[in-house]
C-alpha cells in the first residue's frame, strides 16, 4: 500500500512561503494514499499559473499543459485509459477565465476526472491582475479604479450546467479537503473541487483571516441535504457562494465513459492496432 | 463512340442536386469507369446555386474537365452560370418547369424536359431528379437497369412500392428524352467500361479509413467545412473497435484533448481546416516541446479568416510549416490522391510515435471532397510502427527519481513510456525541461533539449517524399505541384508533350522537411519550372526558392478564385512561356 508519501517527490515548490497551495498539494498527495492509489496510476494534468506548477510537486505522472487547456488534456487521458485516476488542477484563471469554456462542457460532458481549482481571487504568477473571481471593486494593477466586472459565481455556474459533483473547501481545512477530493475520486463521472487557496502576495482582500470570517460550513447548516439541487442553490446564492463542503452529488446520472456506445471495459491503450482484414474487406465495400 | 464525358447537374441548394449526381456517378462506377467528381456550393443548407461535375472515363481521371457535355438544369440560374462550359455540341436538358431560354451565345442545344411534371404526374415532384437521371440516361443510350441497384439501396429502407416508384421515373424520363432524340442531336455512345469493381470515395474518406487502418482510435474534433466527414465516419466505425470519437466545444479542446489521449498511449486523431488550425497553434507547440505523437489534418478552403469556405485554395502552407510561436519539430505531409490520402495518413501515425512531433496532414477542398473512383486499397501494405515507445518491465528507478523521457540521444529521440506504467513516472512540461521533464531554465539544458527536439527529423525516413514523372534527363518544363493538383498537370503535360515539348513533373509529398535532395536534380535539368498552386502568394514556389534556390526558373502559376485549375489553363500558361 503506498503512502502519502509515496506522492512526494524531490522537488521544492516555487510558491510563495504560506500560499495556500501548499495544503492542497498535501491533500491531492493524502487523498490519493487513502483511496488505494499507486503513484503510477494517478495522472495530474495542470494549468498555467502558479497552482499549475502543482503536477511536478506530486510523485505520479504529471502533465502541465497550456493556459486554461489543463481539462481537454486530462478528459483525452482518461478516455485513452479508463484504469487511471485523472486529477485536473489549475488557477481560477486558468479555469473560469481563459479556460471557462472547457470547464462548463467538461461539466456537462461528465467524463470521470477530478477537477480542482486553486482560488484565489487574483493572478498571482503575473504579479497581480484581476481574475474572474475577484470582488466588483477590488484594485489590482490591471483595475487600478477597481474592477467595474462582476464575479464568476463557479459553483452556481456548476449547477446550472449539470454537474454531478460539486464541492468547495478552504486550503487550510487539510483533513475535510482531503475527504472532499477522496469523494470527488470515487464520484462516478466529473468532480469539480474549488478550494479557496489564499495568495499571500497579491490579494491583501481574501486573506486567511478574511475567509474564516466569511466561510460558512455546510456540515453547520442543519438539515442540508447534497442530493437536493434547488436547495443546493439556494444556500450558495444566500451565503454569496461562501460556503465549504460537498454543495452537490448526483450518483443516478451515468458518467460519459458508462454511456459511450462500444467503449471497453479495458483501456482503449490496449486496443489491438491492427486492424481484421475482413472488417477492413467490409468497410472498402462499403465504398463499392 | 465517346471515351469519356462530362456531366453537370445544377440547382437550387437542397432540391436533391446531390443526391442526383451521386446515384448518376455510384452507377456509372459500378460499369467501372473511371469519374471524378466536383461539387459547387455554398456555406448555407438551403438556396443559393450548387452544382455536380462528375467526369466518366474509361481510363484513370483525377481533373476536371475544361468543358462539358451536358448541363442538366434545374433553373436559370444553372444554366447561366454554367453555359459556357458547354462545347458546341453540348446539350442543356432543362425542367420545362421555369421555361428555360438559351443564351444566345452558344451553340449547345436546348432540351425542355418536364422533369417536375413528369415526376408530379407519378406521385411526388421529389422524384425530378430521377427523370433527370433517366433523360441523361438516354442520351447516352445507357440500360437504366444499371441505376436499378442504387436506387434499391437507397430507397430500398421507404419500401419496394417507393423504389419502384423511382425507376418509373427514371423510365419515365428516358421515354421523354428518347422521343426527343433523332431530330437533329445524336445520342452520345459512351464507349463500354471494363466492369472492374472499384471504390469510389472522397478525400475525407480515405484520410478517415487510413486512420483505422493505421491503429487510430480515438477522434477529438469539431466541426467544420471541409473536413467533417471525417469525423462522421469515424464515429461511425470507431465503436465496433473499442474506440470513439468525441464533438469538443472547440477547436483547442480538440487539439489538446487529443494530445491528451496520444501522451496515455491511443493513437489520437484531430481534424479541421484553416480557422481550425489557427486555433491549435499553441497547442502545436505544445505536442512539439512535450513530444507527444499527434496528427492532426488541415483540409484547407479559401482563406483567409472566414474567406472562401466552402472553395478550393492551397494557401495554408506557410502557416503549417512555420505556426506555432517559437521553434520545434514538425511533419507536413500532403497526399496528391485519394490512395496516398488512405496510405499517408495510415503512416503518419508511425512517423507521429517514432519522431515524437506532431503531423500534419495537409489536404484541399478538391482532394478532401472530389469524389472520385480509386485504385483498390491494400491494408497489408500498412504497418504499424511505435518507435521508441517502451512496453514491459521497465528497470527499477531509484526513490524519488523520475524516468528520463527526455533523454538526450544521438537522434533525439528519448525513450517513451505512458502513464500506468511502473518506473516510469516523470514530468511533462511545455517549460522547457531537463531529461526527466522538471523544468530547468539553464542554458547549458536549454542547448542541449533544444537540440534534441530539432535533430529528430534531420534525417527523416519518409517513403516517396516526392512524388515523380520525370522521364526527362533534360526537360523544357517542370510542373511542380501538391495536393490535389497533380490530376490537372498530368493532363496538360500530356497535350505541351503531343505539341513536342519535354515535361516532367514533381509533386511535393513531403512539404516540411522539405526534400532538397530529392527535388534539386529535377529543377537542375529543367529550363522552367513552373510552381502550380491555389493560392495568391505562390506559397510553395517561395518554399522551393528558400530550400533548393534557382529562383531566375521559377514560374509562379496561381489562382485564387475559389476553383481549381482546368487543365487547358495550365497548358496556356506553359505553352506562353516558349
Amino acid at each position: 500500500m503506498a503512502t502519502f508519501k509515496d506522492f512526494r517527490n524531490d522537488v521544492k515548490p516555487n510558491w510563495c512561503p504560506g500560499c495556500g497551495d501548499f495544503s492542497v498539494q498535501a491533500a491531492i498527495q493524502r487523498a490519493a494514499a487513502n483511496v488505494g492509489l499507486q503513484p503510477e496510476n494517478l495522472a495530474v494534468v495542470s494549468g498555467i499559473g502558479c497552482s499549475g506548477r502543482i503536477s511536478g510537486y506530486i510523485n505520479s505522472y504529471g502533465f502541465h499543459g497550456i493556459h486554461g487547456r489543463s481539462l481537454p488534456i486530462a478528459q483525452g487521458v482518461k478516455m485513452a485509459n479508463r484504469d487511471l485516476t485523472v486529477i485536473a488542477s489549475g488557477g481560477d484563471g486558468d479555469g473560469f477565465a481563459i479556460g471557462m469554456g472547457h470547464t462548463i462542457h467538461a461539466i456537462r460532458r461528465n467524463i470521470d476526472v477530478t477537477y480542482i481549482v486553486m482560488d484565489n481571487q487574483i493572478y498571482g504568477l503575473t504579479k497581480g491582475q484581476t481574475s474572474p473571481r475577484s470582488a466588483a471593486g477590488f484594485k489590482t494593477k490591471s483595475t487600478p479604479a477597481g474592477s467595474i466586472e462582476q464575479a464568476i459565481s463557479p459553483m452556481e455556474m456548476a449547477l446550472t450546467v449539470g454537474a454531478t459533483f460539486v464541492a468547495q473547501s478552504f486550503s487550510t481545512d487539510l483533513k475535510d479537503l482531503t475527504a472532499l477530493i477522496e469523494a470527488g475520486i470515487n464520484h462516478k463521472g466529473f468532480s469539480l473541487i474549488n478550494v479557496f487557496s489564499p495568495c499571500v502576495t497579491y490579494n491583501k482582500v481574501n486573506t486567511y483571516d478574511w475567509f474564516k470570517e466569511n466561510l460558512t460550513k455546510l456540515s453547520d447548516i442543519e438539515g442540508y441535504d447534497p442530493h437536493n439541487r434547488e436547495a443546493a442553490m439556494q444556500t450558495l446564492m444566500k451565503h454569496k457562494g461562501l460556503v465549504t463542503g460537498l454543495i452537490y452529488q448526483n450518483t443516478e446520472q451515468k458518467s460519459y465513459q458508462e454511456l459511450v456506445h462500444g467503449y471497453k471495459e479495458t483501456p482503449l491503450t490496449q486496443a489491438d492496432l491492427e486492424l481484421d482484414q475482413n472488417y477492413f474487406d467490409k468497410l472498402v465495400a462499403e465504398f463499392m | 463512340m465517346i471515351k469519356q464525358l462530362s456531366w453537370k447537374v445544377g440547382g437550387q441548394q437542397g432540391e436533391g442536386i446531390e443526391s442526383t449526381g451521386e446515384i448518376f456517378a455510384i452507377a456509372l462506377n459500378r460499369l467501372g469507369y473511371y469519374l471524378y467528381g466536383y461539387r459547387h456550393f455554398s456555406s448555407r443548407i438551403k438556396g443559393g446555386h450548387t452544382n455536380n461535375k462528375i467526369r466518366v472515363s474509361t481510363t484513370e481521371v483525377r481533373s476536371i474537365s475544361d468543358d462539358l457535355d451536358i448541363l442538366v438544369a434545374f433553373d436559370q440560374e444553372t444554366i447561366d452560370v454554367n453555359y459556357k462550359e458547354l462545347h458546341s455540341k453540348g446539350l442543356i436538358l432543362a425542367d420545362a418547369k421555369f421555361g428555360p431560354t438559351k443564351p444566345e451565345d452558344t451553340e449547345a442545344s436546348l432540351f425542355v424536359v418536364p422533369f417536375t411534371e413528369i415526376a408530379t404526374e407519378l406521385g411526388t415532384s421529389l422524384m425530378k431528379n430521377m427523370v433527370a437521371i433517366g433523360a441523361t440516361a438516354a442520351v447516352l443510350d445507357l440500360d437504366i437497369q444499371v441505376f436499378e441497384e442504387v436506387v434499391r439501396e437507397i430507397f430500398g429502407k421507404k419500401g419496394d412500392q417507393v423504389v419502384a416508384k423511382n425507376m418509373d421515373a427514371i423510365k419515365a424520363g428516358f421515354d421523354n428524352m428518347k422521343d426527343k432524340l433523332g431530330q437533329g442531336v445524336e445520342p452520345m455512345h459512351l464507349e463500354k467500361a471494363d466492369g472492374k469493381h472499384r471504390m469510389f470515395m472522397i478525400g475525407n474518406d480515405a484520410i478517415a479509413l487510413g486512420a483505422i487502418a493505421g491503429g487510430c482510435r480515438f477522434m477529438a474534433a469539431y466541426p467544420i467545412t471541409p473536413a467533417s466527414e471525417i469525423m462522421e465516419y469515424l464515429i461511425k466505425k470507431l465503436p465496433a473497435l473499442g474506440g470513439t470519437v468525441i464533438q469538443t466545444e472547440d477547436e483547442i479542446a480538440a487539439a489538446t484533448m487529443a494530445i491528451g489521449a496520444n501522451y496515455a498511449g491511443v493513437r489520437t486523431i484531430t481534424a479541421s481546416a484553416g480557422p481550425g488550425l489557427s486555433l491549435k497553434m499553441e497547442a502545436i507547440g505544445l505536442a512539439g516541446m512535450t513530444e507527444v505523437p499527434l496528427v492532426i489534418v488541415d483540409t484547407q478552403r479559401g482563406g483567409p479568416s472566414t474567406g472562401l469556405p466552402t472553395k478550393q485554395e492551397q494557401s495554408d502552407l506557410m502557416a503549417m510549416i512555420y505556426g506555432t510561436h517559437g521553434e520545434i519539430p514538425k511533419i507536413v505531409m500532403a497526399p496528391s490522391t485519394v490512395e496516398e490520402a488512405f496510405y499517408d495518413t495510415a503512416e503518419a501515425f508511425n512517423l507521429a510515435e517514432e519522431y515524437q512531433v506532431p503531423v500534419i496532414i495537409l489536404s484541399d477542398l478538391q482532394l478532401s471532397l472530389g469524389k472520385q473512383t480509386v485504385e483498390p486499397l491494400n491494408v497489408d501494405n500498412v504497418e504499424i510502427r511505435r518507435g521508441k515507445l517502451l512496453s514491459g518491465d521497465l528497470p527499477e528507478i531509484e526513490a524519488k527519481g523520475y524516468f528520463k523521457r527526455y533523454e538526450v540521444t544521438e537522434d533525439g529521440v528519448s525513450p517513451r513510456v505512458i502513464p500506468g506504467m511502473k518506473n516510469g513516472i516523470h514530468h511533462v512540461t511545455g517549460v522547457e525541461h531537463a531529461e526527466t521533464g522538471k523544468p530547468s531554465e539553464s542554458a547549458a539544458n536549454r542547448l542541449a533539449q533544444m537540440d534534441k527536439r530539432m535533430r529528430k527529423l534531420e534525417n527523416i525516413r519518409f517513403n516517396t517524399p516526392v512524388y515523380k514523372n520525370a522521364k526527362h534527363e533534360e526537360a523544357d518544363v517542370l510542373f511542380v505541384g501538391f495536393n490535389s493538383t497533380r490530376g490537372v498537370i498530368e493532363e496538360a503535360m500530356g497535350r505541351l508533350e503531343n505539341d513536342g515539348l519535354k515535361v516532367n513533373h514533381a509533386h511535393i509529398r513531403l512539404i516540411h522537411p522539405f526534400p532538397t535532395d530529392e527535388v534539386l536534380p529535377l529543377i537542375q535539368s529543367a529550363k522552367k519550372v513552373v510552381v502550380l498552386e491555389n493560392n495568391a502568394t505562390g506559397q510553395l514556389a517561395n518554399i522551393i526558392k528558400m530550400n533548393v534556390g534557382h529562383a531566375d526558373k521559377i514560374v509562379k502559376h496561381v489562382k485564387y478564385d475559389g476553383n481549381p485549375f482546368l487543365p487547358h489553363e495550365v497548358y496556356t500558361k506553359a505553352k506562353e512561356l516558349f
